[in-house]
């Protein structure tokens, strides 16, 4: 018995373009279903650090590491990208992708009381 | 209706073999367009999917936190800090912080040494550590492998290793080195009443705000941050480094805006001469112009729908490496995290209409122009 042979692509025009748009809306909906999917690992997994966030006391995302005032963002004082000297430039090249703080505190001291 | 659809479809049918008669043109076009797309799309993709992993992992994080400063930069606080803020009304519990940084000359990298909190798991002794994935990748750690430090000083720590922290948390924790107080205050040589920093924990969360400023006011030699002070800073970062990217691809978006409407707008002699003999055979404006239209869409159109597929699995199958790079900087211990799929349908609409409207736009004026022409001239 022969194997039922694959139908012929189609030669119309906007058959064809149909045929894309059919294969480009189930990459599509598979890329829906996957993120559907993968929601409750993500869930899990962010759960798993939120826990971990809470228990050790952490404050900040261990992303760059490089420096430390780009290791720990929120409580990097406002001296030590310039830590080099006075005249100083910052030159890790987090310090280009993470923009200035507003609002900043005066001089990095605790807000005067009111 | 049947009619309408018809007549659409051979307009389509029409448009692409137009687009078959120059195919290398066309091909080149939809590369173009689906290489800028999808550098478009795989950067907002990021930048909102780490917005996201950021809002919701630091949303525990400590209420306040009390960071002594000298001349600016930072100073150790005391345990008499810590005694001044526990009497502090409406704080329901103020802890000495222990962390500090480490360079590792082993692995050149920077690692974060921390003390667990008292009570809080996981709970070591002496020689113990629990380290981030991260750390246990560069040194080749697992769990029972011993772990060498040595600080600036020369003090050396043998340390061996209980576990390695869950891969899935490495976002906040790839560079985390956790080890008793005894360690790390010998290791660094901090005295016994010595801490980083001091966090608060704040009975009722409205009001955080007056709490921090009365701990601001106790302790004058202290910055004071809140966790809406990190929320803020994380916010920020992602709006300017979104920013950035973006505007560092500005000048590809520039020079693709003038590909696309020289292409789509300068119409070559081929094109004015098939458009002026379409309208000898009988054509009618309308339909000349619904053609081109359909020619436009179907390369705008499969660009988007491609760029942004293939953005998709970039970001979320492969943790976006080619973006790596510039995140990355000069870091050596960098955070292998997997973001958790979403698609946001209002990023990606307006994606699509930033994408797809333009190039219909600049199609429609020279397409116009031509049909409206005398199709005589045109076909000379």
């Amino acid at each position: 018995m022969k194997a039922a042979a694959l139908p012929p692509p189609p030669h119309r025009g906007s058959s064809q373009a149909l045929l894309l748009l059919a294969w480009l809306a189930l990459a599509g909906a598979a890329a829906l279903m996957h993120a559907l999917l993968g929601r409750a690992d993500g869930v899990a997994r962010r759960q798993a650090a939120q826990e971990l966030v809470q228990t050790l006391q952490l404050t900040d995302l261990a992303w760059f590491t490089e420096a430390r005032y780009t290791r720990h963002l929120s409580q990097a004082d406002l001296h030590t990208p310039f830590q080099d000297g006075p005249a100083a430039l910052e030159h890790f090249p987090a310090g280009a992708l993470v923009g200035p703080v507003r609002p900043m505190q005066d001089a990095g001291f605790a807000p005067a009381a009111r | 209706m049947a009619g309408w659809l018809a007549r659409q479809r051979y307009l389509v049918d029409f448009a692409v073999a137009g687009l078959r008669r120059q195919r290398a043109r066309h091909a080149s076009l939809l590369l173009v367009y689906t290489l800028l797309v999808f550098v478009l799309a795989s950067v907002v993709m990021l930048a909102s999917a780490l917005r996201r992993e950021a809002a919701f992992m630091l949303k525990d994080t400590p209420d306040v936190v009390l960071q002594g400063l000298r001349m600016g930069r930072h100073e150790m606080s005391r345990a008499a800090d810590l005694e001044r803020l526990r009497g502090l009304r409406g704080t329901q519990a103020a802890q000495g912080r222990l962390w500090g940084y480490l360079f590792d000359s082993a692995s050149g990298a920077n690692y974060t040494l921390q003390v667990p909190p008292p009570g809080s798991a996981p709970a070591l002794a002496v020689g113990q550590t629990v380290v981030g994935e991260g750390v246990a990748r560069l040194r080749r750690l697992s769990a029972g492998a011993p772990l060498f430090l040595v600080s600036p000083s020369g003090i050396f720590l043998n340390l061996k290793v209980q576990a390695v922290l869950p891969a899935g948390t490495a976002l906040v924790s790839s560079d985390l080195v956790l080890l008793s107080e005894a360690d790390f205050r010998r290791f660094f040589q901090l005295a016994d009443d010595e801490y980083t920093d001091i966090v608060l924990r704040v009975r009722n969360p409205s009001e955080v705000a007056k709490v921090a400023q009365k701990a601001g006011i106790a302790l004058r030699q202290h910055r004071v941050i809140t966790r809406d002070d990190v929320r803020r800073t994380y916010e920020a970062v992602f709006s300017w480094r979104e920013g950035l990217l973006l505007a560092l691809l500005s000048g590809a978006v520039l020079a693709f805006a003038i590909l696309a409407f020289d292409k789509a707008s300068g119409l070559s002699a081929q094109e004015r001469r098939d458009i002026g003999i379409l309208k000898a055979i009988g054509w009618d404006t309308g339909d000349i112009l619904r053609m081109k239209l359909w020619e436009a869409t179907l390369i705008a159109g499969t660009a988007c729908a491609a760029g942004v597929l293939l953005a998709y699995v970039h970001v979320f199958f492969f943790s976006a490496p080619l973006i790596e790079p510039v995140l990355k900087g000069w870091s050596t211990l960098y955070p292998r995290f997997v973001l958790t799929p979403e698609v946001d349908g209002l990023q990606l609409t307006t994606l699509a209409l930033l994408c797809v409207l333009p190039y219909l736009a600049a199609v429609v004026v020279p397409v116009w122009r031509a049909a409206a022409a005398d199709p005589d001239a045109a076909m000379r």
